[in-house]
């Protein structure tokens, strides 16, 4: 007599320890793999952008804040790139280059919660990600210092950035790029060869590189399935085209690759934070814009390399003071349209990793 | 050398004996847990570069107790549509077994409930009955979750069991006998140097069993939010609790027993010495938890069948071939043969043994 | 990156379809709806173009028209395209889908849908995705609050 055997419908509902915000799978499962799964989100839909058509131009800073909190730095740069584009306003060398090291520094904090929370959810329990909350705690001190603010920094502006950088930023940026390599190694020799973590990660959840490509992936979920296409050296933006860095690629596309993507690109942004120290320079911090920012009649797109990956800002201006379309071109929505390819055939279990490893920030998918 | 013995009808008579020596185990059983539940939170955070409890009481040492009475003070939630009778009986029947093992542990020498003749096979009896409590909470909870996590835990305990009974049996051999007073007056050279793979092979099984980290996933946070004590609240829940910290101060007790010397040692009142390396195999649990990551079913799964289960068999073999040879030859040529076969075998093992299958065609 | 001009691509677009072009500049291009499959193919597989890689959907709503945005790039060669078509009316408006040639049209073309009412023929899955199911009203539209 054959037992049969049925699949089961589970949730994994929007209230859930480990899924990065809202965000709701419904998996079929046949015992412990998965056959069947489809993501639902649309949970903390704000409709930001359609306040924005309501807002002034420098009025809607704050609300790019609010779209991928953990790299509110990046959100303000590519918003106000895209403003300056569309109006034809110039900015100054000390603040491109102040805008460069906030920037990177962003970078390297979202990295560290990244890289935090995939080890968490792989099982090491709380152990790497209070050490990297540690090292984030400096970067967010550094954040302190120039805007005021922890999290929702509302620092850049139309034309350069608000605020110059107070006297004690400098030294201790100095000290902090010192130490942070030290740092990251310590983490590599923790957790990169350990037995327990390659048999969970490696080989798991593969997005090859052809699918990659098809569904306009970007950041290190390109790079980690092999393709070597990072914004800052393909489309230049701002300054980085003065400086000098790797671009880390993996060669597979799987959970492992990601994790030594994003380690490599800290490396990579501590390197370009030390030239960009070396090379400051004294001056105005901001050009001198009207208060209220009237771009003639035209549209702009302005894309950057954030943490999470191609950040882009479509805007229509209409000579008024607000925005006539404000669009966003949001990374971990469009990273998230294989994860039914990449789960189907693994276990409940690897699921986790997996979703961990594309690293989305919900309030950024759903805006 | 003569040993510290008590007359095994101390302090005179059964009914005294007995009455004392429950009081002990239960007393020693409860504030050790929470002991541990303190000594865990507190080593692990300094492992973590953070504090750990520190407010309630100096060093925050009566954190546990707050947290007994917070558990004691809730309220009581049963799911609508779970089976009421199953809920609230399995909790009792994961608790109690586990009070039980420690009716046959020797503190000192003569200090034991009762010195049973086959006390390890009770012991491996015994433990085995936690399961089923730990299936009946997942059953009885009407949720998905809780029901992965129950069958998580069985396929484990099913699995692992075999393993360490072969490990046991290895000790037996050695000591000549089942009862766990003998087997610790039996080791005048501690039984881990005698038997380094047995001793490794029990320490991973049994942390396998009591679903201690790197195993841990019956009860994973980050994946089915504490699987089959899901729904428990109140003192169900920290009964449950109480049964997980019980098993783990049980394994401890039962590798002192067996592995290391139990209650021997030069210096210190035996009960000391037995405390001291209780304390000790926790410690190194504990250690083991804040460090490494978490494996997965299908590769718990392989480790127990592929990896441990050949390894027990040859284990059992050399020490069978062993004893054949002992009254010959020095007790400590064995040692050093034995941690050279261990090694070679780990080692051979870990080249050939693949974790767990990859991805299922769908 | 460089970025192709409007006007030859639109020269090169109406050699192989004409009339499908309705306007172009130096920023962009506008195809006829009718058009817009075959000529999105057409970038993609000829070699010299190569757009493989679909950037961005976005729409916009004037109110005559609405104005659908695609934003190319190719990957191989490093230079990027804007391409725009047009939807007359405002009760059912629709255009073919894309998610053929670019899986990452999906979840921006169901987006478009649950924001702005456009239908997009074709696609496997229209859906509303940010909003609940059951939502009235396409938010995004001028004429919405």
């Amino acid at each position: 007599m054959v037992i049969k055997t049925e699949p089961f419908v589970v949730n994994f509902g929007p209230a859930h320890p480990s899924t990065h915000g809202v965000f709701r799978m419904r998996m079929t499962l046949d015992g412990e793999v998965i056959v069947d799964m489809e993501p639902v989100f649309g949970y903390l839909h704000r409709g930001i952008e359609k306040l924005a058509e309501e807002r002034t131009y420098t009025g809607c800073i704050p609300l790019t804040d609010r779209l991928d909190y953990l790299a509110s730095m990046s959100n303000n740069l590519a918003y106000v790139l895209a403003v300056e584009k569309l109006a034809g306003i110039p900015v100054p060398e000390r603040a491109e280059y102040i805008r460069v090291i906030m920037a990177e520094l962003q970078r390297i904090a979202s990295h560290l919660i990244a890289v935090g929370a995939f080890l968490n959810d792989c099982g090491a329990f709380m152990t790497p990600i209070v050490y990297m909350i540690r090292e984030r705690e400096k970067i967010l001190d550094l954040f302190e210092m120039a805007c005021g603010q922890r999290l929702t920094y509302n620092y850049m502006r139309v034309g350069g950035v608000s605020q110059d950088v107070p006297e004690e930023f400098l030294p201790a940026l100095g000290k902090f790029v010192k130490v942070m390599p030290g740092w990251i190694d310590e983490y590599d020799r923790l957790l990169k060869e350990n037995e327990i973590l390659l048999a969970r990660a490696k080989g798991v959840g593969i997005l090859p590189k052809e699918l990659a490509i098809n569904i306009s992936a970007s950041g290190p979920v390109l790079r980690a399935s092999g393709v070597k296409w990072d914004i800052r050296r393909a489309d230049p933006y701002s300054i980085y085209d003065r400086f000098e860095f790797d671009i880390p690629i993996g060669s597979v596309g799987d959970c492992y690759d990601r994790y030594r993507v994003r380690v490599e690109e800290m490396r990579q942004s501590v390197r370009i934070l030390k030239q960009a120290l070396k090379d400051l320079p004294e001056g105005k911090v901001r050009s001198d814009v009207p208060h209220l920012i009237r771009p003639p009649v035209g549209e702009a797109y302005a894309h950057i390399e954030a943490p999470r990956g191609e950040l882009g800002f479509y805007l229509v201006a209409d000579n008024s003071i607000a925005p006539y379309r404000f669009h966003v071109r949001a990374p971990t929505l469009i990273n998230l349209t294989a994860l039914r390819e990449m789960m189907v055939g693994w276990k409940i279990a690897d699921a986790i990793i997996i979703f961990g490893s594309i690293d989305i920030c919900m309030a950024e998918v759903d805006r | 050398m003569a040993m510290p013995m008590l007359p095994p009808d101390w302090p005179g008579g059964f009914w005294a004996h007995w009455g004392v020596f429950v009081v002990i185990i239960f007393v020693f059983v409860l504030a050790t847990i929470m002991g541990f539940i303190w000594f865990e939170r507190r080593a692990m955070a300094i492992m973590q570069a953070r504090l750990g409890p520190n407010r309630t009481g100096p060093f925050g040492v009566f954190q546990p107790v707050a947290d007994a009475l917070k558990l004691l003070i809730k309220e009581d939630i049963v799911p609508a549509k779970g089976d009421k009778l199953v809920h609230w009986l399995a909790p009792v029947v994961a608790v109690v077994p586990v009070l039980m093992i420690f009716a046959v542990v020797p503190f000192q020498g003569g200090a034991i409930l009762a010195d049973l003749n086959i006390g390890i096979l009770y012991i491996v009896a015994i433990s085995s009955v936690t399961t089923v409590g730990v299936f009946m909470a997942g059953w009885a909870s009407n949720n998905k979750y809780s029901l992965l996590g129950a069958m998580r835990q069985v396929a484990s305990v099913v699995s692992y069991e075999i393993p360490v009974v072969l490990s046991i049996i290895g000790v037996v051999l050695l000591a000549g006998s089942l009862s766990m007073q003998q087997i610790v007056i039996a080791q005048d050279i501690p039984f881990i140097l005698l038997q380094p793979l047995g001793f490794l092979l029990f320490f991973i099984g049994a942390c396998a069993e009591i679903n201690r980290a790197p195993f841990d996933l019956m009860e994973a946070d980050s994946e089915i939010v504490a699987g089959f004590n899901t729904e428990y609240s109140g003192m169900k829940f920290g009964l449950l609790f109480t049964a997980e910290y019980g098993e783990a101060l049980a394994i401890s007790a039962i590798v002192t027993t067996l592995f290391l010397g139990g209650w021997r040692g030069p210096v210190l009142p035996p009960w000391l010495w037995f405390l001291i390396k209780v304390g000790f195999v926790f410690f190194v649990i504990v250690w083991i938890r804040t460090t490494v990551p978490r494996v997965r079913i299908d590769q718990l799964m392989a480790l127990a069948w592929k990896f441990l289960f050949p390894l027990a068999l040859l284990n059992l073999l050399i020490t069978a071939v062993e004893i054949l040879v002992l009254p010959a030859v020095s007790p400590w040529v064995l040692v050093g043969v034995n941690i050279a076969v261990m090694i070679v075998l780990v080692f051979l093992w870990s080249r050939l043994f693949k974790l767990g299958w990859g991805r299922v065609e769908v | 990156m460089t970025v192709l001009s409007g006007k030859e691509i639109a020269h090169q677009i109406e050699k192989k379809f004409p009339k499908s072009i309705i306007e172009s500049s130096p920023q962009s291009l506008v195809v006829d709806r009718e058009f817009l499959l075959p000529v999105a193919t057409y970038l993609k597989t000829t070699p010299g173009l190569d757009f493989d890689y679909l950037t961005a959907i976005t729409a916009v709503d004037f109110l005559d028209y609405f104005e659908v945005i695609y934003q190319l790039t190719s990957l191989r060669r490093n230079h990027s395209l804007v391409v725009k078509t047009r939807c007359y009316g405002r009760d059912n408006p629709s255009l073919p889908s894309v998610v053929k040639l670019w899986r990452g049209a999906d979840f921006q073309e169901r987006e478009i849908y649950d924001l702005f009412g456009i239908t997009f023929e074709g696609h496997p899955n229209l859906k509303r995705i940010v909003l609940w199911e059951g939502f009235q009203g396409y938010p995004l539209r001028k004429d919405y609050l």
